[in-house]
C-alpha cells in the first residue's frame, strides 16, 4: 500500500477503481458485517439487561408520586416559606382538600402516605386518616382548623416542610436514606443513632468480603502452586476436585454446609465424638458470620484457584532452579523469584472473588442468620417485604458503582478478553 | 513441585510433606461437603447426621425414601418440570445469539470492540441481586414479570457472557486461511460457516452452551424476583425448603444435582481436550 503513492497514478483494482478506495470499501463492508453479527445480541442484552439496570437508576431518584398526587398543593406551597415556623395559609389547605378528594377517588393517597412515611414517620397514618374524613369536610368553613381537627399534624409546619421538600419529580431522598442521612430542615443531616443501619451494613459487607477473599487466597495459593508445578497428567486429575464444586449448584453447596455446620450436624457430632467439645457446648457455626465466611470461602475458592493457576502455569520452572543454583534458599527463591511473577494471578483472583462476594445473596440469606447478612439481603428485603423500591434501587446503585469500579480495575489488570473458564 | 531430590535436608523433607498435607486438606475441604450429602441422602430419619446404624453399615439404616418423595411429591415434580422447561430454551437463545456475536467480535476490524465486549460480559459481573432488582422493576413495567417468557429472557441474558467467553476463546486459535480457502473454492459465506467454521468451533459452542445451561438451571436469585409461583424452579424449591424447614428430600435432590454436575463437567473436559487436539494446541 505504501508503494501506491510512489508509482505514477493510483494503482487500480480489477474493476477499474483505485485500489485505495476499493480496499477502504472492503474494510467498511467487513466492519459492517461484523457489526451485523453482533447487533442481534447487543440489542437483546440492551433490552433484557441494560434497560432493567437503567430503570433501577431511574427509580432510585424518581419521586413523581408527590407532584402527581398533590399537584395543586405543590403549586400552592411555592409561596409558603418553610422557615417561617407557621403552617401555610387557607389557600394551601383548599388545594390540599381538592388534591386529596381526587387522590381518595383514585385510591392514591395511601401510596403517597407510604412514600412520605420514609421521610417522616407518621405521614402514612396521617394521610389514611385524613383520606377517610376529607369527604365530610365543609368546603366553606375554616379548612385549616378542620384539617387540624382530623389530625394535629396538619397544624405542624414540619409536616408541610416535608411535603415541600419532597415535592419535586426527582429526589436525592433515597440515596440519602441509603447512607443513613436525610434531608432535614437545614439541609442534609445524619439520621438519629438508632435509625442508622446502612453504613454499618455496607461496612460489614465489605469487611466480610475482604475476609472471604483473604481466606480464599490463603488456602487457594498453595493448591494453585501445587497444580501448576505437578506434571500435567496428575494436575489434570486433581483439577477435577477444583472444578467439581465449581460446577455444582450453589444451593447444593449451601445446603451441604447447612447440614454440616448445624448444632446437631456432622462436624459438631464428630467433635463431640472425639471429645474436643462437650455435648452441651456444641459450637454455633451457622446462622452467624462464621457460617457465612466458611460457606462462601468454599463456594468462591474455585474462582481464586483458576486464575492463579492459569498465571502460575506460565511461570517457567527454570527460574526457580536458576535462583537456587545461584545460592538462594528455597524460601528466597520462592519469595524473590516465583511470588512476584504470580502477583497478576493474585490480583485477578482476588478482584474476582471480591466482586462475587460483595453481591452475594443466597448463601448469606441461608446460613448468615442476622449477623452474617450482606447489603444484598437488605435490598431483597426492601423489594419483596417493605416494598420501598426507591430505597432498594438506591442501595443497588451504590453497590453497582462499587462493583463497576472493581470491574474496571479488573479489566485494567487482567483484560476482560482474558477471562478463562475451566 | 518437582520430586524431592535424594540430597534434601530434613527441613526440606518436612516442608515438602507438610505442603502436600496442606494441599490434601484443602482438596478435602473442597470436596467433602459434596461427598457427605450423598450417604446422608439415604438416611430415612429426618436427621442430617449419620445414625449409629448408618455408621455400622447396616443395610436397613439406608433407604430410598427421600428419593421416592422427590419423584412422587407434586411440588418437587412441578419444580423439576419448570426447570426443564426454562433452562433449555434460555440456553438455545443465548447460544445462538452468543455464537453469532462471538464470530462477529473475532473479526479483525470491529469498531468499539472493547465497549461492546464490556456490555456483553456485564451480566456476569453485575451482582445477581442487582440484575434481579432491575429486571423485577423493568419487567413489571412491560408486563413480563411473573411470566415464563420473562424468566427465559432473563436467564438467557445471564448465560450469554459464558457463551461469548468460551466461543471467542475457541476462535482465538482459529486459522483464518481455512475460511479463505473455502471461499476461494467457491463456497458462499453460509456454506463456509456450516462446513468449515462450525465443526471447528463446535466444542467451544457446546461447552458455552453447557455453561449457559447450568447457569439457568442453578439460578435462583433472578427467578425468585422475575418469576411467580408458576415458574417455581428446582433451585427455588430448594431455597424455600432450606429457608423454612429443611426437609431430607433436599439432600436427595442435591445428590441428583451433584451427579448431573459430574456428567456436565466430564463432557466439558472431554470437549476442551478434543478442541485443543483439533486445533493442534496440545495440552501444555
Amino acid at each position: 500500500m505504501a508503494n501506491g503513492d510512489s508509482v505514477s497514478g493510483p494503482i487500480l483494482a480489477a474493476d477499474g477503481r483505485p485500489l485505495r478506495q476499493s480496499l477502504a470499501r472492503a474494510l467498511r463492508l467487513q466492519k459492517l458485517r461484523a457489526l451485523m453479527l453482533i447487533a442481534p445480541l447487543l440489542i437483546f442484552i440492551l433490552v433484557t439487561f441494560a434497560a432493567p439496570i437503567a430503570d433501577m437508576l431511574f427509580r432510585s431518584v424518581e419521586n413523581a408520586i408527590v407532584p402527581n398526587t398533590l399537584p395543586l398543593t405543590v403549586a400552592a406551597l411555592e409561596d409558603w416559606d418553610d422557615a417561617s415556623g407557621q403552617p401555610p395559609g387557607e389557600k394551601v389547605f383548599a388545594a390540599l382538600r381538592q388534591d386529596l378528594l381526587a387522590a381518595v377517588a383514585a385510591k392514591a393517597h395511601t401510596k403517597l402516605g407510604s412514600r412520605l412515611n420514609y421521610e417522616q414517620t407518621g405521614v402514612a397514618s396521617l394521610l389514611r386518616k385524613t383520606g377517610r374524613r376529607v369527604k365530610r369536610m365543609e368546603e366553606d368553613g375554616d379548612l385549616a382548623a378542620q384539617f387540624a381537627k382530623i389530625h394535629k399534624s396538619w397544624a405542624d409546619p414540619e409536616t408541610w416542610a416535608t411535603i415541600k421538600r419532597f415535592s419535586s419529580a426527582y429526589t436525592s431522598g433515597y440515596f440519602l436514606n441509603a447512607v443513613d442521612a436525610k434531608l432535614g430542615a437545614t439541609g442534609i443531616e445524619a439520621r438519629p443513632e438508632n435509625e442508622r443501619i446502612y453504613i454499618f451494613l455496607f461496612e460489614r459487607t465489605l469487611l466480610l468480603s475482604v475476609v472471604i477473599t483473604v481466606a480464599c487466597l490463603l488456602i487457594g495459593y498453595p493448591v494453585a502452586f501445587l497444580l501448576a508445578t505437578l506434571p500435567m497428567r496428575t494436575s489434570n486429575m486433581l483439577m477435577i476436585l477444583v472444578l467439581l464444586p465449581f460446577w455444582t449448584s450453589l444451593l447444593v453447596r449451601t445446603s451441604a454446609w447447612k447440614v454440616l455446620l448445624q448444632q446437631q450436624g456432622v462436624i459438631n457430632d464428630t467433635l463431640v465424638f472425639i471429645g474436643l467439645v462437650a455435648d452441651d457446648g456444641r459450637l454455633a457455626m451457622i446462622n452467624n458470620q462464621t457460617g457465612t465466611i466458611i460457606a462462601m470461602t468454599h463456594i468462591l475458592l474455585p474462582f481464586m484457584i483458576l486464575p492463579l493457576y492459569s498465571v502460575m502455569r506460565t511461570i517457567p520452572p527454570s527460574y526457580m532452579r536458576a535462583a537456587k543454583s545461584l545460592g538462594a534458599t528455597d524460601w528466597t527463591a520462592f519469595w524473590r523469584v516465583y511470588f512476584p511473577q504470580s502477583v497478576p494471578g493474585i490480583g485477578a483472583g482476588s478482584i474476582l472473588v471480591f466482586i462475587l462476594a460483595i453481591g452475594y445473596y443466597i448463601t448469606p440469606e441461608l446460613v448468615g442468620g442476622t449477623s452474617g447478612t450482606f447489603i444484598s439481603n437488605r435490598i431483597a428485603y426492601h423489594i419483596s417485604s417493605s416494598l420501598n423500591w426507591g430505597l432498594a434501587a438506591a442501595l443497588g446503585v451504590i453497590l453497582l458503582v462499587v462493583v463497576l469500579v472493581l470491574y474496571w480495575l479488573y479489566d485494567r489488570i487482567v483484560g476482560i478478553d482474558n477471562v478463562k473458564l475451566g | 513441585m518437582a520430586a524431592l531430590p535424594p540430597y534434601a535436608s530434613t527441613g526440606q523433607k518436612a516442608w515438602y510433606w507438610g505442603f502436600r498435607l496442606i494441599c490434601v486438606l484443602v482438596f478435602f475441604f473442597l470436596i467433602f461437603p459434596l461427598l457427605v450429602i450423598v450417604p446422608l441422602s439415604f438416611n430415612p430419619l429426618p436427621y442430617f447426621t449419620f445414625t449409629p446404624g448408618m455408621l455400622a453399615l447396616e443395610a436397613d439404616a439406608y433407604s430410598m425414601v427421600n428419593y421416592n418423595d422427590f419423584f412422587t411429591n407434586i411440588d418437587w415434580q412441578n419444580a423439576l418440570y419448570n426447570s426443564v422447561r426454562i433452562a433449555p430454551v434460555a440456553t438455545i437463545l443465548s447460544v445462538s445469539l452468543g455464537t453469532l456475536a462471538a464470530i462477529g467480535l473475532s473479526q479483525s476490524h470491529v469498531p468499539f470492540r472493547g465497549a461492546i465486549m464490556a456490555v456483553l460480559i456485564s451480566p456476569m459481573i453485575v451482582p445477581l441481586i442487582i440484575s434481579a432488582a432491575g429486571m423485577y422493576f423493568f419487567y413489571s413495567r412491560i408486563g413480563l414479570q411473573g411470566t415464563y417468557v420473562g424468566v427465559v429472557l432473563a436467564h438467557a441474558a445471564l448465560g450469554i457472557p459464558f457463551v461469548i467467553i468460551t466461543v471467542t476463546a475457541t476462535l482465538v486459535g482459529f486459522d483464518r486461511s481455512l475460511t479463505r480457502a473455502a471461499a476461494n473454492l467457491g463456497a458462499n459465506p453460509v456454506r463456509t460457516f456450516f462446513k468449515v467454521q462450525a465443526p471447528l468451533i463446535l466444542p467451544g459452542v457446546i461447552s458455552g452452551g453447557l455453561f449457559a445451561f447450568i447457569t439457568s438451571f442453578d439460578e435462583v436469585v433472578v427467578v425468585l424476583f422475575v418469576g411467580s409461583a408458576g415458574q417455581k424452579t428446582l433451585p427455588w424449591q430448594m431455597f424455600t425448603g432450606l429457608r423454612e424447614q429443611i426437609s431430607p428430600t433436599i439432600l436427595a435432590v442435591a445428590t441428583i444435582l451433584v451427579v448431573i454436575s459430574i456428567c456436565l463437567l466430564t463432557t466439558v473436559e472431554l470437549l476442551r481436550r478434543r478442541s485443543e487436539r483439533l486445533r493442534g494446541m496440545s495440552a501444555q
